[in-house]
């Protein structure tokens, strides 16, 4: 029997208590208890890069600044991905908690979400549930203010330095990395991003202690996570599952008999072709290890009907409008991924010219200031490794 | 300290130097765009990228400090790969046209291109298939199809001059550099500084030439083609001929613009030591009104030379434009004289002299064709050409400057003091000006070692000094024992902080000399390409040995000087002046 | 039409006079007015004390910041991958029929406004789109057109 996925139950597991019991038990506790918690719980940023999340409230708390801020990066704009919308309709007091956590760790009194312009509608809710947070804030003493910082439309902007810049007013053009926005973030000060989920696994882990956490988790993946499951599915929708399961379980459980092929990680991340589902695991890569893949959560399904040309072209027409364009390889190269491909198709181009495109694919890995740039490289180079001939006849 | 290897190169550095500085250091030399010394790191271009062992990517190395322990390669086989496609890329969304470009020769990405030189095109051309559409204002050009993105200008406009005239706009594929709502420089707050296109690595911006036009009228027969060349060009002019920075090339100047075939070779300078007899009088007319008539007057009083600062100021401080002096700047005195005394004295027919003039400036195109500029009954200066147009017309005539012999200038207004030619610096318009009020007022000369005013020297962004008067003259006896506070301000955004103190009501100065570029004239926006505070030092550095060797140090000791008040102007302040050589200015927008 | 200078007024009041409102600020006039026009832009620039090149770099870099003229209503359909797979073809068809305009005019009446964009956090409910920040999912050629004609009557009415 193939074997199977594993449903998880932390972030939308039923919680009776009392909304902010644990945000009240939690503030007790000395910020370095909470740091030490979160990196025994093997927790890792759900935004898709995996930072450590106890190491990055650590830098933070450290860090010297006469103010801190909390930043949840509720911008979720990854092609395929909408498990953070789920978190913040079903429970947003969980995501809430864990930025009161994270305020009381790292000293900050000052916090917004940054809330992607095509989840407006969600504002209204959302806002409510930050007055009663506050209320409870006061109850608790922790002196913490969240605020709703609302997007406009551009992908970049939820890279972190990006979203610092549009949140200061300014163009969500990314940041030279150092300095890190523990050091120098929103209006220079030490400054904590985290993704929707990974707020609301700090604050399950203070909840259920480091060891339960660590529990969740095959393959030597730490913790449960969120998969936003579309595309050719019998089943579309967010799942809670455990981190370490295989491209081939996931298919098993959500393809609909036909899958030819499977996104994880959106766009940016990888496409993994049927005859490696079986090798591929989904979590977070030890050093070099190529057959682990990283995701915020994104999985999209294509099944044989798909033509990989027109999935590479959609992908293509995403980055070379979602570039921040300040940069060279990532602004240009994005275009000429795009025309060069149609021009191979079209037979303007022989199909030799992939080969170029490939390496401009990988110098774009290397040389791109940010994570958008230098993820271009993961869907083109793995499409053209298994698809080659759909791209070029 | 940080010890690190550079191509296996030990190198020890200060902690916060970036691997680009620290190659340097050995001499390895990694290509830039968007890095520039006197602008805040971008990390853009990408083309300086380099090899760090251990990091799977390449990093920016202007972006990235040195760290201990580091290994880097900044030219290995990864490397140069990669900086071989960006360079493609680059160029492929390029308007490759060098033989029709104005920085031919002298361009950043050409020099790139050539490194990395390719038979043919890598990439599909991206550049030709876009409209583009030149901005040819009075004094800018701008042409985007030439533009690689790297933000030098926008950096520019916001670091150095405070104006923010220019962003980056859209995203993606769709960005792009611009003005506001994609207007021209003219519509725009846009001061004409052309700090941007000092600092532009490629031909997309420059300043709009005129050289064309001159030549024209150089070989019309009817025409009387005077020229005069302001201070800071003859130290920066040798620069496009090879010379070091610094090099002082007055006199093959003279020589080269006689074979260009100028009527007549003079001098602005001689117009900044008119400049200085008008504002000095100016200045102790306002104390004067001041302190013994209480009346109410604007004070501290603020030069007018640099019409980048003087348009600057009218976008944003309209509300103080009283605090301007009314004097013209040199440029336009000279103009108005030229076509009135000098055509007097040569009999020549004014409305056949063309007047052009030579200036480190591209916001002196702009001012020579402001309506106001007509007081001579013509357009008082009909062309402002750069020091760096200046140059390519005497390499289009075939001369080689290093060769000539050293000239001098025509008389009538071919005659300078010291105290003229050190306008070029910022500092120098106060330092000369102060030179002649205090001999005004105590009739002694002003009490600093060899009359160097070394307070207002130097490339500080505001400097300041404090001039005491005793022993006054009894006429200004009113100024017995003042102390008068002065300042100087170089770059705008220096310039807004005397303003904002001003505007506050709180400034403790009388006199403040304010320059729109960085170092004043000879880092001025028309200057030789490059130009960073190292040669911004060498240009100021000749330019003080210039005033030291000239026997002539004051501006009202300047022989023509007298010469023009006896015969022409009379006095000071009087009709003559007023009508010729005092202007007024113009509230303007200020987004 | 409300009082514009006004409507800048309280928004600088509410967001306050920092380089941080200015997105808040422009996407408050987005709402009253569906676009930036220049004049609009000019003022927050006044208001702000910051340039106009500052204005316009930081609006257009965002796509819901209009700076041409749009209809009443903003219709933004999904054009990413999984849309497309999902028939997002036949969702902007229909509405070109329907509205007789094609993806990026606004019908004679100033109504409508077509425009595509990119995924929109729908993914699992593909199609979908937004009219003026509404979600719309599941589409099909029915829907669209009984969403347009629910849109088209609340204006009779
Ligand atoms: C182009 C790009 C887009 C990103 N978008 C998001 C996003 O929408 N949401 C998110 O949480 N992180 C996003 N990230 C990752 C963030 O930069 C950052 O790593 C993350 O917010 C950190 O939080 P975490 O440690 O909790 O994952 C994006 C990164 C890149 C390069
Ligand atoms: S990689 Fe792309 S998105 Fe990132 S900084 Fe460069 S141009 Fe902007
Ligand atoms: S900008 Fe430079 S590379 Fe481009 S056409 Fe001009 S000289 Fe050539
Ligand atoms: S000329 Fe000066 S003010 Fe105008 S855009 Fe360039 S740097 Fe800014
Ligand atoms: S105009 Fe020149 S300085 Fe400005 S971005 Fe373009 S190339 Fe760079
Ligand atoms: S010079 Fe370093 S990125 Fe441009
Ligand atoms: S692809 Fe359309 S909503 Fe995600």
């Amino acid at each position: 029997m193939a074997s199977q996925v594993k449903r998880a139950e932390i972030i939308f597991a039923p919680y009776s208590e009392y909304p902010y019991k644990i945000l009240g038990e939690a503030l007790k506790k000395s910020p370095d208890e909470i740091i030490e918690a979160l990196i025994q719980s093997g927790l890792r940023g759900r935004g898709g890069a995996g930072f450590p999340t106890g190491l990055k409230w650590k830098f933070a708390k450290e860090a010297q600044g006469d103010e801190k801020y909390v930043v949840c990066n509720a911008d979720e704009g990854e092609p395929g991905t909408f498990k953070d919308r789920d978190i913040l309709v079903k429970v947003p007091r969980k995501m809430l908690s864990g930025m009161g956590i994270c305020a009381h760790v790292i000293g900050a009194k000052k916090g917004f979400i940054y809330l992607r312009a095509e989840y407006d509608y969600l504002k209204e809710a959302l806002q409510k549930e930050i007055d009663f947070f506050h209320q409870h804030c006061e109850k608790y003493g922790l002196d913490f203010h969240v605020e709703i910082k609302s997007g406009a439309g551009a992908y970049v902007v939820g890279e972190e330095t990006a979203l610092l810049n549009s949140a200061e007013g300014k163009r969500g053009e990314p940041r030279n990395k150092p300095p890190f926005p523990v050091t120098e973030g929103y209006l220079n000060k030490p400054t904590v991003v985290n993704n929707v989920e990974t707020f609301v696994n700090a604050m399950m882990v203070c909840r259920i202690g480091a060891e339960e956490f660590a529990k969740y988790g095959m393959r030597g993946q730490k913790g449960s996570k969120l998969f936003s499951i579309a595309g050719d599915t019998t089943k579309p929708g967010v799942y809670e599952l455990e981190l370490g399961l295989t491209v081939e379980e996931l298919v098993n459980e959500f393809g609909d008999g036909n899958t030819k092929a499977v996104q994880v990680g959106g766009v940016s991340g990888f496409c993994v072709p049927r005859a490696k589902f079986k090798d591929k695991t989904i979590g977070f890569p030890g050093k070099d290890d190529v057959n682990y893949i990283p995701t915020g959560g994104s999985i999209m399904l294509f099944n044989h009907t798909r033509s990989m040309y027109h999935v590479l072209e959609n992908y293509l027409e995403f980055f070379e409008e979602e570039s921040c364009g300040q940069c060279t390889p990532c602004r240009v190269g994005t275009q000429q991924l795009l025309k060069g491909i149609k021009a191979i198709k079209k037979g303007e181009k022989d199909p030799e010219y992939l080969d170029t495109l490939y390496k401009l694919a990988e110098t774009m890995k290397v040389t791109s200031k940010c994570g958008l740039g230098q993820s271009v490289a993961n869907s083109f180079c793995s499409i053209v490794d298994e698809f080659k001939e759909e791209i070029i006849y | 300290m940080i010890t690190l290897k550079i191509n296996n190169t030990q190198v020890e550095v200060p902690e916060g130097t970036t691997i680009l500085e620290a190659a340097k250091k050995i001499g390895v030399e990694i290509p830039t765009l968007c890095h520039h010394e006197d602008l805040c790191v971008a990390g853009n271009c990408r083309v300086c990228v380099v090899e760090i062992k251990g990091r799977p990517r390449l990093e920016a190395s202007c972006a990235t400090p040195a760290e201990n322990g580091m290994e880097v390669f900044t030219h290995s086989a990864k490397v140069r790969n990669a900086r071989n496609v960006i360079t493609q890329l680059l160029l492929s969304e390029h308007a490759e046209e060098c033989t029709l470009c104005y920085k031919n020769g002298n361009c950043e990405l050409q020099n790139l291109a050539e490194e990395y030189y390719h038979d043919d095109e890598m990439f599909i051309d991206l550049a030709h298939e876009r409209e583009h559409r030149i901005d040819k204002s009075t004094a800018l050009r701008y042409d985007p199809s030439k533009c690689i993105r790297c933000q030098r200008c926008v950096r520019t406009c916001a670091e150095i001059q405070g104006v923010n005239a220019l962003s980056a706009a859209f995203k993606g594929k769709d960005m792009m550099i611009t003005t506001f709502m994609e207007k021209t420089f003219g519509e725009v707050v846009c001061t004409n500084c052309g700090q941007c296109v000092v600092h532009c690595p490629t031909g997309a911006l420059t300043e709009r030439t005129y050289y064309d036009e001159i030549w024209e009228a150089i070989e019309d027969p009817d025409k009387h083609v005077v020229v005069n060349t302001a201070p800071s060009v003859r130290v920066a002019l040798g620069e496009p001929f090879g010379l070091e920075p610094g090099t002082i090339v007055t006199g093959q100047m003279a020589a080269a613009l006689r074979r260009l075939g100028f009527d007549s070779v003079l001098d602005t300078d001689f117009a900044a030591d008119l400049t200085i007899i008008e504002e000095g009088n100016e200045f102790i007319q306002r104390l004067k009104k001041k302190f013994v008539d209480g009346e109410e007057v604007a004070l501290p009083m603020i030069t007018s030379c640099s019409p980048g600062w003087v348009k600057f100021i009218e976008h944003m401080y309209p509300d103080l434009l009283d605090h301007l002096s009314t004097c013209k700047s040199p440029q336009q005195m000279f103009g108005a004289l030229a076509k009135t005394y000098y055509a007097e004295k040569k009999g020549i027919d004014p409305a056949k002299i063309v007047s052009v003039s030579i200036m480190p400036c591209t916001a002196k195109k702009f001012e020579a064709n402001r309506p106001e500029m007509k007081s001579s009954g013509y357009q008082d200066i009909d062309a402002g050409l750069t020091t760096r147009e200046l140059a390519k017309m005497i390499k289009q005539a075939g001369i080689d400057l290093t060769k000539l012999p050293e000239e001098d200038f025509d008389s009538i207004m071919g005659e300078s003091s010291g105290a003229g030619v050190i306008f070029g610096a910022t500092g120098g318009v106060m330092e000369a000006a102060l030179r002649t009020v205090y001999e005004i007022i105590t009739g002694r000369e002003v009490p600093f070692r060899h009359l160097d005013i070394q307070p207002v020297r130097g490339l500080d962004g505001v400097k300041e000094a404090t001039i005491k008067f005793e022993n006054c003259k009894s006429e200004y006896s009113f100024l017995e024992g003042a102390e008068v506070k002065v300042a100087v301000a170089h770059g705008l955004r220096n310039a807004r902080k005397i303003m904002d103190q001003i505007k506050e009501g709180k400034s403790p100065y009388l006199f403040v000399e304010i320059m729109a570029c960085p170092g004043g004239c000879i880092g001025g926006g028309g200057q030789p390409i490059p130009t960073n505070d190292e040669i911004r030092m060498k240009r100021i550095e000749a330019i003080y040995r210039e005033d030291a060797g000239k026997p002539i140090r004051k501006s009202h000791e300047n022989p023509e000087i007298k010469q023009v008040y006896e015969e022409f102007l009379k006095k000071p302040l009087g009709e003559k002046s007023h009508k010729l050589l005092h202007t007024h200015y113009t509230k303007r927008n200020r987004y | 039409m409300p009082d514009t200078t006004k409507l800048i007024e309280n928004l600088v009041e509410k967001y306050g006079k920092k380089r941080e409102s200015l997105l808040p600020i422009l996407k408050g006039i987005i709402e009253e007015e569906r676009y930036l026009s220049e004049e609009r832009m000019l003022e927050v620039a006044k208001a702000l004390d910051i340039s106009g090149a500052e204005v316009y770099g930081t609006a257009s870099f965002y796509s819901f910041i209009d700076l041409k003229p749009r209809g009443k209503h903003i219709i933004r359909v999904c054009k990413t991958i999984v849309c497309d797979m999902k028939g997002k073809n036949e969702v902007i068809k229909t509405i070109k029929d329907c509205l007789g305009i094609d993806v990026g005019e606004t019908t004679t009446d100033g109504m409508f406004t077509l425009l595509q964009t990119n995924c929109i956090g729908q993914c699992d409910h593909a199609p979908a789109m937004l009219i003026d920040g509404e979600v719309y999912n599941e589409l099909n050629a029915e829907k669209v057109r009984n969403i347009i004609k629910e849109y088209k009557l609340n204006r009779q009415n």
